[in-house]
């Protein structure tokens, strides 16, 4: 067995042993643990299609950044783990059924005609291939239009999620320190000059 | 080199890559971890100096022996388990912040030639080895079940993740000047260029024209190690040690190692991206490691004199800091590099 | 490769730069003026809206141009609906002005919100490929998820984004499988491509119908048809008056736009599998559309339910188009022209209804209950009348424009056939009626409750009273739209 299987199998194994243990871990940090140790294992399948750009982003993207975002979520959260659990064979049929289905309709896409695996070019690139810079010259040639488009989606979501967060709270009763301390003597007492009044009913 | 090294390949046969490969790590590592525990030293000494003490000086000949001394206590010392912790989780931390501290090395070259793996994806490896550092800190806070550690991983991941994002863009530029993602290829580019031609090497290294994005990178860098002035997350007067408050013995070792083995990381990085590498500054002078070697020494005592100098920043500080100063000057910066590159002035042709 | 690219032909996207580089633009404007000069914002968004309409009647020249890569298409068809769809924001935003001002909902972002979800449409509408169906789509949704919760403060307005956003990710996730099977079938993404290739019958049959089913799906949320309805009346409700206004009318221009995209041009080799679910779910929508209108007593909720009717109404058109197989391009032309027809006169009809509710209400008082409603010729016979003409209209009584939206409709599925699918559509909207009268009684029988006059801007009287007697007198010339929607059909098949 040449030493890349090797590496395949131990990657496809950890890979989905991790990725099952996501869904039964009962502790809800240790599933994000395992999901993270899923995805250093696709990126590790990645280098082996010698896809090395897609396998880096995975890790620098959702390792590094989005699952951490998502641990500290989760830790924060007090989640009962068996309440969320309670309903689990209840629904079993009903998902394993959606399961099934999505498996067999992905598994007549992956054997038919244009993504079968004899029907998909052969990967064996020289050593100097860089994917990287195919996936740029795609990227900025004939998809222009979509990643353009696709970089107003994130600016969109950014746009909303700083409209819908940052407001100011009628129930605070925080103080500006700046402003408190810029108070005049002018701002809170008002001097009133009036007339002397003579008491009534003498 | 190749023929003192046939008999030994003939002789380990199948085997002889993994053997060298396995040697070579153990080259790198073992001198990285003396560079560690004489750095230790070093600051202790240079912080003294500064605040007219006289630092260590009692273990061997002017206090020389002091980190094997630390060593060899933290070593014997029994590493406490807090009765609430996630035991498994507890070990992994340290070994989750180590690991990638050592990892990173492996693509950076240490002179023409002398890398361990020569990789095209270079800079993409490091980034996405060295953002797996924030788990460690994650995973201790929580794992520990207590207050302090966990306040410390909260600051950890937002703090290492605002300035992961300024470090990247500001990488971005180094990239576009360089166009390559291979370490080599970066200090090779950095060799050319009028100045170079006239001597002056050092000119034109990429810290000159990139200068707001190596004064970014080398500040990300302090920040994204969690050192002084950024170091809210151990902040000793406010959480304690942060994520380290359950820690004892050679688990809390670990920690401390990462943290020193990073601060080299980052140093290396610096010299590699933006102060040429082991190029020479002059062209007179021969290119070899012990430039890199100085380059990383003055970059190291950069960090020692800061932490020296300057106090601690406030939690809110950072974070305006990371998204609204040094993140729009380097979307800025791109796109004037990126016209630079596009108009007769470019530089680098 | 780098050397044999062409650099795409950009300007039939112009008026799409024109929209995206403003937004950019207003963003940025926001920061310099101050809480008194806010007006400037909307009247940039206004302008840039009247710039792009400008732009799409520039360079409409009837051609059929493809863009970028395939990936767009500028077609008259395209250029008609942007055009309306330009023209229902601007009327959104001035009816919603003061209604915004008086909430304190006027804030920079929920202009650039609307003209981001204003792209999201015209990318939807231009799409040539299953990639700009999708990331016009999601442009789209991200931005109205944001708008229909953007008042913060209220918890029916934050729930209502809640349940929008985790229904409409989902409705996303469906149409997005459904691509890929399409995808998986074809190995194409263009549209063109994938009509291609099931005209040649190349694709396995079995996975083709499998995407199928996912597209109509998530096709199906976005126009909130039953059984994909759900959302619909909680988002109406729960989302400001303004949000409701806008999610009600230009949206649906855009999700004709790619029900027409993906099933008329890329799947019509199936037509007679989609026409069937559509069958299935038009008729369950107008159903249930119009019996649960008559148990709603809050108007916003009620429109919602009348709305699920109406894009039931219009499906009946749609699969009105090719009868026992055989493809006539005269039957065709006119069930589709028909649906098109009733999505703009619903368009219409929804924009002054709507106004009407934003009329009514001041501030710390949304006029959202039937109550709100009575007695209103009292308070001002003018716009009582102009509520009358929609509800008239709505309701399909002759001769208004909605008498003729659902007159063309149930022509074209009496010529496709399905006699009886007519009559149960006339006999729902005969129930329907009922609830739209109901709004007239009240306002003419019954005493007012609240008696002060009506406050509001003079342009927004001015625009509402066009619009009604639009409604009103495109009813009496339906060919004008009529003829317009078939030329833009005709042009672009």
């Amino acid at each position: 067995m040449e030493f890349k299987t090797v590496l395949f199998y131990i990657f496809a194994t950890v890979l989905i042993v991790a990725a099952l243990r996501v869904i039964s871990a009962r502790n809800p940090v240790h599933a994000v643990l395992f999901l993270v140790l899923a995805f250093i294992n696709a990126a590790g399948l990645w280098v082996l299609l010698q896809a090395e750009f897609l396998a880096m982003i995975l890790i620098i993207v959702y390792v590094g950044a989005v699952m951490v975002l998502f641990l500290f979520v989760v830790m924060m959260l007090d989640i009962n783990i068996e309440r969320v659990r309670e309903g689990f064979w209840r629904y079993l049929p009903l998902g394993a059924g959606i399961g099934i289905l999505l498996a067999a309709e992905m598994t007549i896409v992956l054997t038919g005609r244009y993504f079968g695996l004899e029907n998909l070019p052969n990967h064996s690139f020289p050593a100097d291939y860089s994917n990287t810079k195919e996936l740029a010259r795609a990227l900025f040639t004939e998809y222009y239009f979509p990643f353009e488009l696709a970089s107003m989606v994130l600016l969109v979501a950014v746009i909303a999620a700083v409209t819908l967060t940052m407001r100011s709270r009628r129930d605070t009763k925080a103080v500006d320190p700046a402003t408190q301390i810029s108070v005049k003597r002018a701002d809170r007492i008002r001097l009133v000059r009036m007339a002397a009044e003579k008491e009534q009913g003498e | 080199m190749d023929q003192i090294l046939a008999p030994v390949q003939a002789l380990l046969g199948p085997l002889f890559p993994l053997v060298w490969t396995l040697l070579k790590i153990v080259l790198i590592i073992a001198p990285l971890m003396l560079c560690v525990a004489y750095l230790t030293f070093w600051e202790r000494k240079i912080i003294g100096w500064m605040q007219v003490r006289i630092g260590p000086n009692r273990v061997g000949p002017w206090g020389l022996l002091q980190p094997i001394a630390d060593g060899v206590k933290l070593f014997l010392k029994e590493i406490m388990f807090p009765a609430a912790a996630d035991k498994k989780l507890f070990v992994l931390a340290p070994i989750m912040s180590i690991a990638p501290a050592l990892a990173a090395w492996a693509v950076v070259p240490f002179s023409d030639g002398w890398v361990l793996s020569n990789i095209d994806a270079g800079v993409l490896y490091l980034l996405a080895v060295t953002s797996f550092g924030v788990y460690g800190v994650i995973i201790a806070g929580w794992a520990s079940n207590s207050k302090y550690p966990f306040l410390g991983a909260m600051r950890a991941s937002a703090q290492m993740i605002s300035y992961e994002i300024a470090m990247g863009l500001a990488l971005i530029t180094v990239l576009m000047v360089s166009s390559s993602l291979n370490l080599s290829d970066i200090v090779r580019a950095q060799d050319q260029g009028r100045f170079a031609a006239m001597g002056l090497n050092f000119l034109s290294w990429n810290w000159l024209p990139l200068f707001p994005m190596f004064a970014i990178y080398l500040i990300s860098g302090v920040a994204e190690t969690n050192r002084a002035p950024f170091d809210v997350v151990e902040g000793e007067s406010e959480i304690v040690a942060g994520h380290m408050v359950e820690y004892s013995g050679m688990a809390f070792a670990m920690f401390f190692l990462a943290e020193y083995a990073n601060m080299i990381l980052v140093a290396a990085m610096v010299s590699t991206f933006f102060l040429g590498g082991w190029l020479s500054p002059i062209g007179f002078l021969p290119d070899g490691f012990y430039w890199l070697a100085t380059k990383m020494a003055a970059v190291l005592f950069f960090f020692l004199w800061i932490r020296a100098t300057f106090p601690r920043f406030r939690y809110d500080q950072i974070m305006r800091l990371g998204w609204k100063v040094f993140i729009p000057i380097t979307l800025v910066w791109i796109l004037v590099v990126g016209v630079w590159m596009m108009t007769p002035l470019s530089i680098w042709k | 490769m780098l050397n044999n690219f062409v650099l795409p032909d950009t300007l039939p996207a112009a008026s799409e730069m024109i929209v995206c580089s403003m937004a950019l633009l207003i963003i940025l404007v926001d920061l310099f003026v101050s809480r008194s000069q806010r007006w400037m914002v909307s009247l940039l968004t206004i302008l840039t809206l009247l710039g792009a309409a400008l732009m799409t009647l520039v360079t409409a020249d009837g051609q059929t141009t493809l863009s970028f890569g395939n990936m767009f298409v500028d077609d008259l068809l395209a250029d008609f609906l942007k055009f309306l769809t330009y023209f229902a924001v601007i009327m959104m935003l001035i009816y919603s002005r003061s209604y915004l001002a008086e909430r304190g909902l006027d804030k920079a972002e929920f202009y650039v919100l609307v003209l981001f979800a204003t792209l999201g449409m015209m990318v939807m509408i231009s799409a040539a490929n299953f990639v700009t169906v999708y990331l016009g789509l999601e442009l789209l949704s991200l931005s109205m998820y944001a708008l229909v919760a953007i008042d913060r403060d209220s918890v029916r307005s934050t729930e209502a984004g809640m349940k929008y956003f985790v229904l409409g990710s989902m409705a996303s996730g469906l149409l997005l499988y459904g691509l890929s099977m399409l995808y998986g079938a074809t190995g194409t993404l263009e549209i063109g491509g994938v009509a291609q290739a099931v005209n040649q019958s190349e694709a396995p049959a079995n996975l083709l119908v499998f995407g199928l089913v996912f597209t109509v799906a998530g096709i199906a949320f976005k126009l909130g048809v039953v059984p994909f309805h759900m959302w619909i009346p909680d988002v109406y409700h729960g989302a400001p008056t303004a949000v409701t206004m806008f999610l009600g009318s230009a949206p649906k221009l855009a999700a004709f736009a790619i029900t027409m995209r993906l099933l008329v041009y890329g799947l019509f080799g199936l037509a007679m599998e989609w026409q069937q679910m559509l069958l299935i779910m038009a008729l369950l929508s107008i159903g249930l559309g119009n019996l649960a209108a008559i148990a709603q007593t809050n108007i916003k909720r009620m429109l919602a339910y009348s709305a699920i009717s109406h894009m039931g109404f219009m499906l009946l058109g749609l699969t009105a188009g090719v009868v026992g197989g055989q493809v006539d391009p005269f039957t065709a032309v006119n069930a589709y022209s028909s649906a098109l027809y009733y999505v703009v006169a619903y368009v219409l009809m929804t924009l002054g209804t709507f106004a009407m509710i934003m009329l009514l209400s001041r501030s710390g008082h949304e006029a959202e209950l039937l109550e709100d409603f009575k007695g209103l010729n009292k308070r001002s016979p003018w716009f009582a009348g102009m509520m009358l003409i929609m509800m008239f209209s709505m309701a399909g009584i002759p001769f208004f424009i909605g008498f003729f939206a659902k007159f063309s409709v149930l022509l074209a599925t009496i010529k496709a056939g399905y006699t009886w699918v007519a009559v149960v559509a006339v006999i729902f909207s005969l129930i329907g009626a009922f609830y739209y009268l109901r709004v007239v009684k009240l306002m003419y029988f019954d005493a007012p409750v609240d008696t002060g006059p009506l406050r509001s801007d003079i342009d927004m009287r001015i625009l509402l009273s066009i619009n009604g007697l639009a409604v009103a007198f495109l009813g009496m010339f339906p060919d004008t739209v009529m003829s317009l929607s078939t030329t833009a059909l005709v042009r672009s098949l």
